[in-house]
């Protein structure tokens, strides 16, 4: 089997890359890309994602081909896929930050900034806290209720459809940090900098 | 509910630790990637290299030790010491780094800060503030604390978030090495000036200091290096004591 990370210059994926391999060890093929015709044959994607929601569409957008690509990997074909912080937030039809940017549309909703009450809850939303699971998602097989994971962000995903929410967490209010709708996954926290819990996700992953 | 967390520091000098820690078990005391692994498994929320390495020639070195450390520690690896350039931090990110630490070269040119959030993204870029106190205001000093800027670090603060950094890892530079605790004042000021989160540093020399520094002094993070290099407390015990106090940590 065969696990692509999409390599689209989205800022840093190196501990990403780590910890994929860290999981796999040899028993999966991790390949990092941005070939097209190589993320098209492959069994399963990580789509990683920092920085701002209008520069990861744009360089998405960048490579030619990759979006139609990515979408026929994931509406057509239903092949799984993992989108990680921005990665997730890029399932959103559209986003707010920097500017008004459309995403990719697979899971309608929008990406607001996190209401910080007027500076009561500082921004970016960095550190440990609390998963609360909602639903028992396959990538969250044997993750246990209310376990810690890495956060860093300042915007947050809203789904308008409720039932593709698998995990929530608290700050400021209580916002959607997992999605899982069919064959698409997306953590808004960051698995592969949150320990062996973390480990256990992707490991869930690509054991789909 | 988010977490405060702790982060420990190692200061890294040509490849090797300084100031070893006293571990049992410890194969190799100089080695940064067998220590960084000790406090990851010990509950360290957060993992802090300070590049100490004095010459450039020998700046190598540190690159090698966050790409072995960054494949064996999964959780967030900061580093910082000698970043000068959008592509001195690009480098450390390519090497595993989550973050980058930049000090001096923030005070000489503000626009690396702009310039690197921009490009990395601000969740990557932390701003070390080295501050001491002259009067009523507190200075912020550059090169390793040798060179006084003259620059208000309360309005420096503000400066820098407002330029992208994503953090503040803020140093009382009288505190420092004394164990007395946190330069509270500094560190409640800056927290309240700005409005992303502030990692306090500088004169831990036990447990309760660490609560004073989240408490009063409404640091998100606390950094310590010698109390856990020396094995007087564990992360472990330290999260516990924090924890009986009242304060959030993830255990």
């Amino acid at each position: 089997m065969n696990v692509t990370i999409v390599d689209y210059k989205s800022g840093n994926i190196s501990s990403v890359i780590n910890s994929f391999k860290e999981v796999a060890q040899n028993k999966v093929k991790i390949e990092v890309t941005s070939d097209v015709s190589k993320i098209k044959s492959t069994d399963k994607v990580v789509l990683p994602g920092q920085g701002s929601f209008k520069s990861c569409v744009d360089a998405l957008q960048s490579i030619k081909g990759l979006v139609d690509c990515l979408n026929e990997f994931v509406i057509n074909k239903k092949k799984p896929l993992l989108g990680i912080c921005v990665g997730l937030q890029m399932f959103a039809d559209v986003g707010y930050e920097e500017s008004e940017t459309k995403g990719l549309g697979w899971i309608s909703g929008k990406v607001t900034k996190i209401d910080n009450q007027n500076g009561k809850y500082k921004l970016p939303h960095i550190g440990w806290n609390q998963i609360n699971i909602v639903k028992g998602s396959k990538i969250f097989k044997d993750i246990k209720d209310k376990s810690h994971m890495y956060f860093v962000h300042s915007y947050e995903f809203v789904p308008t459809d409720k039932n593709s929410i698998s995990a929530t967490t608290d700050y400021s209010s209580k916002h959607v940090c997992a999605v899982e709708k069919e064959n698409i996954f997306g953590t808004q926290f960051h698995p592969e900098k949150s320990d062996k819990t973390g480990l256990k996700i992707i490991n869930n992953f690509i054991n789909l | 509910m988010l977490k405060n967390r702790i982060i420990p520091c190692l200061d890294v000098k040509n490849g090797r630790v300084v100031k070893g820690i006293n571990f049992v078990d410890l194969k190799d005391a100089g080695d940064p990637v067998e220590q960084a692994k000790i406090y990851s498994d010990g509950g360290a929320d957060e993992i802090c290299f300070l590049d100490i390495t004095a010459s450039n020639e020998n700046r190598d070195t540190i690159y090698e030790v966050v790409e072995k450390t960054s494949k064996k520690c999964f959780v967030p690896l900061t580093v910082g010491g000698g970043v000068r350039s959008v592509d001195d931090i690009n480098k450390l990110l390519n090497c595993g780094a989550d973050k980058v630490s930049i000090n001096t070269a923030a005070v000489e040119n503000s626009k690396v800060v702009v310039d690197s959030s921009k490009k990395f993204g601000s969740q990557c870029i932390v701003v070390a503030i080295d501050a001491k106190k002259n009067g009523n205001k507190w200075e912020v000093f550059t090169h390793g604390g040798r060179n006084n800027s003259g620059i208000d670090a309360l309005e420096y603060a503000k400066k820098m978030e407002d330029s992208g950094a994503g953090e503040l890892l803020v140093t009382s530079m009288d505190r420092d090495g004394t164990q007395v605790g946190y330069d509270i004042e500094l560190m409640s000021k800056i927290s309240s000036k700005v409005n992303i989160p502030l990692i306090a540093s500088g004169g831990v020399g036990n447990l309760d200091h660490l609560v004073e520094g989240i408490k009063s002094g409404k640091a998100s993070a606390v950094l310590a290096a010698s109390i856990f290099h020396y094995g007087k407390y564990s992360v472990k015990e330290a999260k516990q004591y924090l924890e009986s106090k009242g304060i959030p940590v993830r255990t």
